[in-house]
């Protein structure tokens, strides 16, 4: 696995891990890969890949059956989808409010070409992102 | 699990001592990282911990029996993977059944199962395979034979590359909660995400003990950033993608760990890096 050199690496393994569930490699309901199988995997040590797990847990992507393992949610898209929700409106928009507003672009040209954008989206499906 | 207490050893009595009072305690569950200079001590330290060498003060026991005693009890805990070393002119085979008698939770399958990780394909004479084919036998033997402490002199030397993402995959499944590896190398790069905690040897001392948890809480990486975003750096270096740095870390915000760049900040300035860990975070 290639790391970015700017987030710590437990976060990233998250973040590759939710995108697996939201590709559907593991579904809901089934057993994701056991935290060391998880590391030799991604060559990374257990106990970073356990703070991963840790971290999803929290977040109610995945839930620990003791003794058995790791099981994705019944929910764990929305919650994922919903976590990257938050984390965007947190910490990207901001940097993007900013770019906006020392650039002096008005609301109302984001607006118009961001309804722009959604016609094109709709228009033709094969951009179209699930 | 293994308890170093004021080691002191010197091999030239008129030279400085290059231990001069080091005190480590391993714990299970974590690979160590064991880092230093060129001639720093970083084999001999490795020899002392598995009976190899004799402090001259000092003491280091493992499970409280001082391993100098070379008790069967004692060896029987330990496997030491040294940087270079000869395998005998035997079959793998040969060298399991010979080998595997001293090490009681020895795993057969296991070790059939790095090799394969390794895609070694077994060898009717060990002796004529290449270091980096030697090393790999010898790691995945180390690994099958659990000991709770398995000590590494610079194992991805002589290693091809793809042998060392081989190399990370089996440190990772072959480790659990009741085994601790120290690793000693300067290929901080091929391990950098393996390492629990990092221990590096400088001036007959450690000079830094902490886990890398405890390290990111007290400092802050950054990479590829302008220089305004190093105002009040510690240590900084200017790269073709901008600047790297190490920063204080007072919000406590997570970033990933570089130990490169902590490596060369704790040789540049190690009183910096003393007071900063003498100090717990808040």
């Amino acid at each position: 696995m290639q790391f970015k050199e700017n987030q710590t690496i437990y976060l990233q393994i998250a973040e590759r891990i939710s995108d697996e569930i939201l590709l559907g490699r593991y579904d809901t309901g089934s057993r994701i890969p056991s935290v060391r199988e998880y590391a030799a995997l991604v060559e990374v040590n257990a106990n970073t890949v356990m703070r991963s797990y840790e971290f999803l847990q929290t977040q109610g992507i995945i839930f620990n059956k003791r003794g058995i393992g790791f099981f994705v949610s019944p929910d764990a898209k929305h919650k994922i989808k919903e976590y990257r929700r938050n984390e965007f409106l947190k910490n990207e928009l901001p940097r993007f409010f900013m770019q906006l507003y020392t650039l002096h672009i008005p609301m109302e040209e984001i607006d118009s070409m961001y309804r722009q954008f959604i016609e094109n989206l709709t228009s033709n499906p094969s951009n179209q992102q699930s | 699990m293994l308890q170093i207490d004021n080691l002191v050893f010197s091999y030239h009595k008129k030279k400085n001592p290059i231990f001069d009072g080091i005190n480590l305690s391993i714990q299970p569950g974590a690979v160590y990282g064991l880092l230093g200079k060129n001639g720093i001590g970083k084999s001999t330290l490795l020899y002392m911990m598995s009976g190899l060498m004799f402090p001259h003060k000092g003491s280091i026991r493992l499970d409280g029996v001082e391993v100098k005693r070379r008790l069967p009890e004692t060896l029987e805990k330990i496997f030491l993977v040294p940087e270079e070393f000869d395998l005998p002119a035997i079959s793998v085979d040969a060298y399991v059944r010979r080998n595997s008698v001293f090490y009681p939770h020895f795993n057969r399958d296991q070790f059939n199962r790095y090799l394969t990780d390794f895609e070694l394909e077994g060898t009717s004479n060990l002796a004529k395979t290449s270091m980096g084919q030697k090393k790999k036998y010898l790691v995945s033997f180390a690994l099958a034979t659990n000991t709770p402490l398995l000590l590494m002199d610079e194992p991805t030397n002589g290693m091809d590359i793809p042998s060392k993402s081989q190399f990370r995959k089996v440190i990772a499944s072959g480790m659990n909660e009741q085994k601790s590896i120290v690793i000693s190398t300067h290929q901080v790069r091929d391990l950098e995400n393996m390492i629990d905690r990092i221990d590096i040897l400088e001036g007959g001392r450690l000079l830094l003990d902490a886990d890398t948890g405890t390290i990111t809480s007290h400092l802050r990486f950054v990479k590829g950033v302008g220089e305004a975003d190093t105002e009040g750096a510690l240590y900084k270096v200017s790269t073709i993608a901008g600047y790297s740095a190490i920063l204080p870390n007072p919000t406590g915000e997570e970033s990933p760990l570089d130990i490169e760049m902590l490596f060369n900040y704790a040789i540049e300035a190690p009183d910096n890096l003393q007071r900063i860990f003498a100090n717990p975070v808040k």
